[in-house]
């Protein structure tokens, strides 16, 4: 599930947001944390595992937080996710370097550094997306991954907004 | 607005005067050695120097509570600030409005090497440190922010459901000397608590009473923090609804009424388990169905509707499963749904469940002997009652010594009966009491103790000898941490590992060191005798009650099991 939050662009307010997730017992899967359209307003999107009435709680927890503006529970249903993902792949030999541009073409990811042993790959998309790129590429070997972790928006008119 | 010049340390001062503050309790140090100074030309203010910053912590909580204003205290960088640390954590488990002021060293100055970040001499991260037990916090970075800074913290601590702030203040910017503008201007574009109930939830609420056949109100803190024991008190004589409270809302409905039930919970009077879990509607107001009042929670009252209004959200539904959820202040819902109800109700004493109670009542609770000849907490505590006038504030330490004063010392208004019920942290009571007394100078103040816990704060004895803030500490002696030593009776085969405190200190030699009166009691008459002497003592007085050591709080819930399962006679 995916909690969607505008917070105060303050010192402090990430550690106190993932301090009552730590203190209550909460699990965050991913947070990423950017800046909005909206001024001052900073955008956190987390993805976090538990029931209902866990998800529930964990709203109210983070709407009590005097710096945390507005929080919403996102519908999987009606939202777009993405998440980026930066791999540098293995490179055994001249014939595994042309199967994995195949690979992350048919991905639609981009190679976007090249060595003698190596390729580096930017590839987004949902996580099972990912996930399935990261198998395949598991065959040659990562040398090493970094992920986002997943952001979000609700499709349509319907946003997240702070009444002026 | 108009711009002034003065120093940081000036507009905090300043800032704390408009916002009505005349007292503030606190320890000085290195850091916060700039507001210290410019208290000198403060004299609005007066300064209550303790001995222990957690004196100062929990002394603010005592005169929030007792006066219903925020309390305030005052401490350097470091270990000043994080020994206000339990006495913060204390006011937010039970949702107390205190302002804590820490020094902190420099943001920037001179001497780069002695800065925030460089692990400087006496440097905490207090801000870290509190944020899971502060309703808000923040460090000051610019003089010019003050103003506004200090009403923020003042309105979040008081508002909603209420809660310590601390305002960390670096000691460059104490000392800037800047242009200043007063605003009164809050703007928290985060913070805006729900005071007015839904009128569809209310609706429903009253449906539920009108037709309920047995109802039970149950009033917890936030009752007496929304100061709606007005309105609880015309609800429960409209249904003739039994009253029961939580230990926090202890008060907040008078315990001498005909409807009065009592504390549930653990310790809580078996009149009140018992009724508890036959109601077929139950209005909880004010409280958190915390551990300690519910029991096992599978079996608390299972068959009844529960309405439960509070202020805070994030409370409803986080422990309990409730019928009707009411997101209000509880003196704005109490009333709204009072008339409404005025028109539905037919009252009728004659009821069923008027005629249970009653029943029950005279098999559960004994009405209290006259002149009792046992010296022996239950009728030390019902003789304290009938000495100490309506008027007194009454605060306790934690432990046996606190369930025996849920048990057998009634409560009779609200703010009249102040412990420490979330945290349970011992030494509480009597830093308590002096900020109480401060806060009500003129009603007599005292503390009821046990030995264990006086000790931990015994040093605001001169605090309070020297500041002339005379209370009275009663300490139940048993020479043990009795509460402790209870569970090792009852659930560790009597192995007494730790809990033995012996005789030391003689607490009446104690009280004349620090220049306190020091009095000892081993009857009901000699008890009589020296509570009235200590209320009409100039001097703090320190009454040193021996009890038997194996002497146990009994009635009891065992840990883990429902109120119904209570053990023991009241």
């Amino acid at each position: 599930m995916v909690i969607a939050a505008l917070v105060e662009n303050k010192p402090g307010v990430l550690h106190s947001v993932s301090n009552m997730f730590r203190r209550r017992g909460f699990n965050i899967e991913s947070i990423t944390v950017g800046h909005t359209e909206q001024k001052g307003l900073t955008r956190m999107t987390i993805t976090v595992s538990g029931d209902e009435k866990t998800l529930e709680q964990i709203a109210k927890q983070m709407n009590k937080l005097i710096d945390v503006v507005k929080v919403n529970q996102l519908e999987p249903e009606s939202i777009v996710t993405r998440e980026l993902a930066l791999v540098k792949v293995n490179v055994p030999d001249i014939k595994s370097r042309s199967d994995i541009i195949n690979c992350v073409e048919v991905f639609r990811g981009r190679v976007v550094d090249v060595s003698t042993e190596s390729l580096m790959v930017e590839i987004t998309g949902t996580p099972d997306k990912i996930d399935a790129f990261l198998n395949l590429m598991k065959t040659y070997g990562i040398a090493e991954l970094a992920r986002t972790g997943l952001t979000a928006l609700s499709r349509g008119v319907k946003s997240l907004k702070v009444d002026e | 607005m108009t711009a002034t010049k003065m120093s940081g340390a000036d507009a905090l001062l300043e800032s704390f005067e408009r916002q009505g503050v005349k007292e503030v309790f606190g320890l000085l140090g290195g850091a916060i050695l700039p507001v210290y100074d410019a208290l000198c030309h403060h004299p609005k203010i007066r300064h209550i120097l303790v001995r222990h910053e957690q004196g100062a912590a929990h002394a603010a909580d005592g005169y929030a509570r007792a006066s219903g204003r925020p309390g305030v205290c005052f401490a350097t960088s470091g270990p000043g600030a994080t020994n206000l640390v339990t006495g913060i954590a204390n006011a937010y488990m039970d949702s107390s409005p205190v302002i804590a002021l820490t020094g902190q060293v420099p943001s920037s100055g001179v001497n780069t090497s002695y800065m925030i970040g460089r692990d400087s001499f006496q440097e905490a991260d207090i801000i870290g440190i509190t944020t899971p037990i502060t309703k808000y916090n923040h460090q000051l970075r610019t003089v010019a922010e003050i103003p506004q800074a200090v009403s923020q913290a003042f309105y979040v601590a008081s508002t909603g459901r209420p809660g310590p702030v601390l305002i960390d203040f670096p000691k460059n910017i104490q000392a800037e000397v800047a242009a200043v503008e007063w605003t009164e201007h809050i703007d928290i574009r985060g913070y805006n608590p729900t005071t007015n109930p839904h009128p569809l939830q209310i609706r429903k609420a009253v449906e539920l009473l009108a037709e309920a056949e047995r109802p039970v109100l149950l009033a917890g803190g936030g009752v007496i923090s929304a100061n709606a024991s007005d309105e609880l008190l015309t609800i429960a004589e409209l249904l003739l609804a039994p009253v029961a409270t939580t230990f926090m809302g202890k008060g907040s409905f008078p315990e001498i009424h005909p409807l009065s039930l009592g504390t549930i919970g653990m310790h809580g009077n078996p009149l009140a388990n018992k009724m508890i879990l036959e109601a077929d509607v139950l209005l909880a107001v004010g409280m958190r169905f915390g551990d300690r009042a519910t029991g096992n929670t599978d079996t608390f009252c299972p068959s009844a509707k529960k309405i439960h209004i509070d202020i805070d959200a994030a409370e409803i539904g986080k422990n309990i499963e409730v019928d009707v959820p009411i997101v209000a202040d509880a003196k704005k819902a109490l009333s709204s749904i009072y008339e409404r109800l005025i028109h539905q109700v037919k009252k009728n004493p004659e009821s069923v469940w008027q005629t249970r109670i009653k029943d029950v009542r005279n098999q559960l609770n004994p009405s209290e002997q006259n002149e009792p000849k046992e010296f022996k907490p239950k009728t030390i505590l019902q003789t304290l009652r009938k000495i100490l006038p309506e008027s007194t504030i009454v605060t306790t330490e934690v432990g046996q010594n606190q369930m025996w004063s849920a048990l057998y010392f009634k409560a009779l208004r609200p703010r009249t009966f102040i412990s420490s019920g979330g945290l349970g942290t011992m030494g509480f009571g009597f830093p308590a009491s002096i900020g109480a007394k401060v806060a009500c100078p003129d009603r007599p103040v005292v503390d009821i103790a046990g030995d264990g816990s006086f000790i931990m704060t015994e040093q605001e004895l001169a605090c309070s000898v020297t500041e002339d803030i005379p209370v009275t500490v009663i300490v139940l002696n048993n020479s043990m941490l009795g509460m402790v030593a209870q569970w090792q009776r009852m659930f560790y085969k009597k192995r007494y590992m730790a809990t033995k405190l012996g005789t030391s200190p003689d607490m009446v030699k104690l009280a004349e060191a620090y220049g306190a009166q020091g009095l000892r009691a081993r009857s009901i008459p000699e008890f009589q005798k020296a509570v009235s002497e200590a209320l009409k003592s100039k001097v703090t007085t320190v009454i040193d009650v021996p009890i038997g050591s194996e002497e146990d709080v009994v009635p009891m819930v065992p840990p883990g099991c429902g109120l119904g399962q209570q053990v023991g006679d009241y």
